[in-house]
Parts: C-alpha cells; sequence; structure tokens
C-alpha cells in the first residue's frame, strides 16, 4: 500500500442526484485514494447505487463535483468517463445476453485501441476466471449467476481501470461464491493494486476487505472512517452487521 | 383430457363446453386460420385447373424476388432503428424518397455529361452513392431534429413525431422541387454474350445482353417467360448489401457495440460506448441502404418515377415485410422483404384478382401476421422483451 497517497485519486464533494422531484443523493461528499478498498454500505434505498451512477454519470449530479486525479469530470458524459478510466461493475451485472462471453470482454475493452494490450489483458482474465475461457463463445444470457458476476467483473478489468466502481458484487450468489468475488476483489487490490470502490450490502464482508468505509443512510453519510474502526461501532453493529 | 368419471353425455358436454369456449377466446385467430385455409385451397385450386398460368407465376416469381430484394433493403432501416430505439420511424419511407429524388438529379447530371452513355457502371455507381449520402443526410437531420430530444418520453410520442416528419418531408420536397414527375432517363448497358441464344442484337452488330433495360424471352422449367437482367441483377446488389450489413454487425467492433446498444443503454455507456453516436451510427446504415435502393427501385423499368410521395408505399410495403419476419430481426427483414414482394407479385395471378389489387394482399397479409403470429416469423427477440 502506498503510503504517500494522501491525495484522493477520486473525490466526490456534495453531490446531489435527483430522480424527477425525488432527492436520492443529499450532498455526499467521499474520497477514494490511490490503491485503497473504499466500501459504502448502507441499507435499501440508502443511495448506494445512485451515488456509484453519478459518478458514472448514468445520473447526472443536479450539485456537487466530482474529480479524478485532480481534474473535474462532473459533466462528462458516461462514455467519457470511461475513457479516464473509471470503470463500474453495474448492480446485477447487466451481462449484454446476447453476446458471447469473448463479446461481452470485447465490450469492456471498448475505448481501447491496443490489439496486444487487449490480447493480453484477455489472458489475465482467463487464467483469473478459467470458467470464462470454457464458456467464451457461449452467449452471456446462459451463464449462471456466478459466471455472469466473473464476467462482468472481467469486462470491467478489460478496461485497465483507474478506479473500479462495484456495485454490490455479491448479490444472488451463493455463500461459497460470495466468499470467493470478496476473495477475487482482495486479490485485485493486493496483487494489481486496483483501486476500488465498493458498494456492499454485506457489510461484515466489505468491512473485512476495505480500508476505509462510508455509511450511507437515506441519501447522507451517517459514518466514516477505518474500516476496523467502523467494524467495531456499536451503531453500526447494530444496524448493519446483524451481530 | 377425458374425465374418466363422467359419462358419455356429460363428457359430450363438458367438451363440447370448451370448444365453445376456446372459440369465444380465440374467435380472431380462428377467423385468420379459416382465411389462411380459404386463401391456400384456393391457391391449390387455381394452380391445379390452371386457372394461374404457371409462367405467369414463374416470370412474376422472379420480379418479386427483385422488388422484394428493394422491400429487404428498407425493412432493414425499419428493424435496425426499432431494434436499438424500440420506435418505427415512419418516415423511412421519406428517407428513401429523399434518395430517390436526389438520385434523380444525379443521374441526369451523370446523362448529361455522357457517363451514362460511356461509363454506365460508373454512373450508376455515382447516382447511387449520391442518393445514399442524401438519404443519410436526412436521416441524420431527423434524429437530431425530431427523435433525440424525445428520448424517454413515452414510445407513443416519437412514433406520431415519425409520422409527422414524414409529411413535413413529402411536403418539404412538393415545395422545393413541385409536384412533377420525375422520371429516370432510360439505361442500357450492354455486353456481349458469344453464342447466346436469348440475346438480342446490341449496338456494334453482335449478340448481346442490355443489362439494364433489356427484356428477353426465356425458356425455364419448359416455360416461355420473359426475363429482364436488372432484376437478377438488383437481387444480388441488394443480397450484397445485407450481407455487408450481416457482417458489420456480427464482426467489428462497432457493429458488436450497436448490439450492446440494443440490449442495454447504460451498461452499454458503462463500456465506454457512446450511446447517441452509435444511434446515430444505426439511423446512417438504415438510410444508406434505403437511398440505394430507391435508385434501385427506379432504374427498374416499369416501377414510375420519382416524386415526392413515391415513399409511402415502398415504405409501408417495408414495415410490413419488418414486421412479417419479426421487427428488430435482421435476417427477419431480409427475408420478410423477399417473402412479401414474391407474394405481391405471384399473387394476383394465383388467387386470379386483379394486379392493382396487389396491396390487398399486402396488407391483408399484415393483419393475418398480427392476428396469427404478432412476433413475427423470427420473433424470439420481440417475444423476449415483451
Amino acid at each position: 500500500m502506498p503510503d504517500a497517497a494522501t491525495d484522493a485519486l477520486l473525490r466526490v464533494e456534495g453531490i446531489h442526484t435527483a430522480y424527477g422531484q425525488i432527492l436520492a443523493v443529499k450532498g455526499i461528499s467521499l474520497e477514494v485514494r490511490e490503491g485503497e478498498i473504499v466500501t459504502l454500505i448502507g441499507g435499501n434505498g440508502a443511495g448506494k447505487t445512485t451515488t456509484l451512477n453519478t459518478i458514472s454519470a448514468i445520473t447526472p449530479a443536479s450539485q456537487g463535483c466530482i474529480t479524478l486525479g485532480g481534474e473535474e469530470i462532473t459533466h462528462l458524459r458516461a462514455h467519457d468517463i470511461v475513457k479516464r478510466g473509471v470503470i463500474q461493475v453495474p448492480e446485477g451485472r447487466k451481462i449484454f445476453g446476447r453476446l458471447t462471453v469473448l463479446e461481452n470482454l470485447q465490450m469492456g475493452a471498448f475505448t481501447r485501441n491496443d490489439e496486444a494490450g487487449i490480447t493480453a489483458d484477455m489472458e489475465q482474465v482467463f487464467a483469473l476466471f478459467p470458467r470464462l475461457q470454457e464458456r467464451s463463445s457461449q452467449y452471456g444470457g446462459t451463464l449462471s449467476g456466478g459466471e455472469q458476476q466473473m464476467l462482468a467483473i472481467g469486462r470491467a478489468l478489460m478496461a485497465r481501470p483507474r478506479v473500479l466502481l462495484m456495485d454490490e458484487p455479491s448479490m444472488g450468489l451463493a455463500p461459497m461464491l460470495v466468499q470467493q468475488i470478496f476473495n477475487v476483489i482482495e486479490t485485485l487490490n493486493r496483487e494489481n493494486n486496483t483501486t476500488i470502490l465498493l458498494v456492499e450490502q454485506n457489510a461484515l464482508y466489505a468491512l473485512n476487505i476495505a480500508d476505509r468505509g462510508y455509511v450511507l443512510q437515506s441519501g447522507y453519510i451517517t459514518h466514516a472512517g477505518a474500516a476496523a474502526d467502523l467494524r467495531e461501532d456499536e451503531a453500526i453493529i447494530e444496524a448493519y452487521l446483524g451481530v | 383430457m377425458a374425465l374418466p368419471l363422467t359419462g358419455p353425455a356429460g363428457g359430450n358436454a363438458i367438451t363440447f363446453g370448451r370448444i365453445r369456449r376456446y372459440i369465444a377466446r380465440n374467435t380472431l385467430q380462428i377467423a385468420g386460420f379459416i382465411f389462411l385455409a380459404v386463401l391456400i385451397v384456393s391457391a391449390v385450386y387455381n394452380l391445379a385447373t390452371g386457372i394461374a398460368r404457371p409462367h405467369t407465376l414463374l416470370q412474376n416469381f422472379f420480379f418479386g424476388l427483385s422488388t422484394g430484394s428493394i422491400y429487404a433493403l428498407i425493412a432493414l432501416g425499419y428493424t435496425l432503428v426499432y431494434g436499438i430505439l424500440f420506435m418505427i420511424n415512419f418516415a423511412h419511407g421519406e428517407v428513401f424518397m429523399a434518395g430517390g429524388y436526389i438520385g434523380y438529379f444525379a443521374i441526369i447530371f451523370a446523362n448529361d455529361r455522357g457517363w451514362l452513355e460511356q461509363h454506365t457502371v460508373f454512373a450508376l455507381f455515382f447516382t447511387i452513392t449520391i442518393a445514399a449520402i442524401f438519404s443519410v443526410l436526412i436521416a441524420v437531420i431527423l434524429e437530431r431534429v425530431a427523435y433525440r430530444p424525445l428520448r424517454g418520453a413515452p414510445r407513443l410520442v416519437p412514433l406520431i413525431t415519425a409520422i409527422g416528419a414524414s409529411i413535413a418531408l413529402q411536403q418539404l420536397f412538393l415545395r422545393l422541387f413541385g409536384a412533377d414527375s420525375r422520371r429516370y432517363p432510360n439505361v442500357h448497358y450492354y455486353i456481349e454474350v458469344p453464342g447466346c441464344q436469348v440475346c438480342k442484337e446490341i449496338p456494334g452488330g453482335a449478340m448481346g445482353l442490355d443489362l439494364v433495360g433489356g427484356i428477353y424471352k426465356v425458356t425455364l422449367f419448359g416455360l416461355d417467360i420473359r426475363l429482364r437482367p436488372i432484376w437478377f441483377i438488383v437481387l444480388f446488389l441488394a443480397c450484397s448489401l445485407m450481407i455487408a450489413l450481416w457482417f458489420y454487425i456480427q464482426r467489428t467492433k462497432r457493429g458488436k457495440a450497436m448490439r450492446a446498444v440494443a440490449e442495454d443503454k447504460n451498461t452499454a455507456a458503462l463500456m465506454g460506448i457512446d450511446v447517441d453516436g452509435i444511434i446515430v451510427t444505426t439511423f446512417v446504415l438504415g438510410a444508406a441502404l434505403a437511398g440505394a435502393a430507391a435508385v434501385l427501385f427506379l432504374i427498374i423499368p416499369g416501377n414510375g418515377q420519382a416524386t415526392p410521395f413515391i415513399g409511402f408505399f415502398p415504405g409501408i410495403k417495408a414495415f410490413t415485410a419488418a414486421v412479417l419476419g419479426g421487427i428488430g430481426n435482421i435476417p427477419g427483414a431480409a427475408v420478410g422483404g423477399l417473402f412479401l414482394g414474391v407474394i405481391e407479385a405471384v399473387g394476383p395471378p394465383l388467387w386470379n384478382i386483379d394486379h392493382q389489387l396487389k396491396e390487398i394482399i399486402v396488407f391483408g397479409l399484415l393483419i393475418l401476421v398480427l392476428i396469427l403470429r404478432p412476433t413475427g416469423i423470427f420473433g424470439e427477440i420481440l417475444s423476449k422483451r415483451a
């Protein structure tokens, strides 16, 4: 872990995001430093997904400011944000069901033109998830839930993310697969030094692998701090860790 | 289905009741099937008794293939846009018309310079290119001005806008260029074919074929029919364009991105795909095919002249073809177009009705498809979305 990483790679300052008249995110500020895993936890409707989608410009912010490495990206369009290396693994995996596994991975590398690099990264993804190689010519829609999650992560890695935004990667997976996915996330961070902003309902798992965490409730951040401290916080234990 | 505990009378009563309820629930489908059966029986009867004359059928079949391939090209435009935006671009017929109309000026330009006579293939290629460019221009403006601002509006809204755009374009061309019909010049492209039985004398004295303007007596399967080489050239060109489109969508990066956008726009954007750009590409592809189709359509002798209103019938027939094949489905549009062209040409002699009633066959078919198989022949995609 780089200890000199005091400057945030991704900084979100006071963003508000509304669906029509309804404000889902009401002034959230957070930062993710290079090489960190930061987790965003909270219950249903807390605004976790909206926060990620606001960073990705799927649901643009009505107020506030988002910077990546000091450069403002608040008003960029979704595909330009991807070009700058902010890659999202969306909630519910969102695999292209009528594209093959290989084509899904190629779409992950859409913004890149370095054929050699793409091929190399594809091999890395296949090394990480050998299952995907076996199924590379199958349609995405025919994969199981766990395989789809692997594909969603693999697809995001194909973009060579500077920051990886992961939205509920454990959702709907069997407990054994959940552990496997979290292991993969940890590996990506420790070995490839990938910076990750992880949204999870599975707060215990998330806080176990994260460096820092934010707790969201009804569109506000209620707690923030080192993951180890949040794990010990009575209020959080009661509300989210279900102990 | 038999209930073992009821007697014969009771069993009959139950079955009868079921039939009655089944009929009540599926009246339209049953009527459709009966109509279809009547059509098939009468077609077979007409064939067997010789009322439908085989040589007319065969000759019309080939003509129908060429018209059908043009419908297919236009239908692809409907289906591509529907596949991505789930809207019927009812102004697509006018995109076709714009190509055909501007194509007229291009071919006259080429004719005035003698290209049409001396470099016929080049002149036709030039005409098709200019027509395609103009169709593309119109379609891109249409997307930007009429459709993009309405993205996210209820689906009925862009549909009505499309009808409005269709009328606006007709009127625009009417005011700009007047209501006169503009006849494409007669085009002849001679090739020498030594030892050919059906050929006629071509300028220069040798025997050969006029590939564009010619019509020849041919004996096929023992039937004397008259064929135009241009029918087969149009069919070949249209099929080549469709294969090129298929290749583009299946194999190229942008084609794959197009399929990704069709499936899920937000996720496509998360891949770094410029969704608006892909939507414009879709309109461009459809319009280019429609522009090319318009020139091919008007170059076939007997297909009429360019007016601001020529887009209507080919447009709505191509739409029918797209629905027939299953809208949103690319091979479906191709097959639907060919099928429609053939049935429209073969139908009148087959059912012994006036040729001018061929539209009834086309739109009767549309109604039948909507009743019996609303998702079209290859309609799995639509049913998945529904």
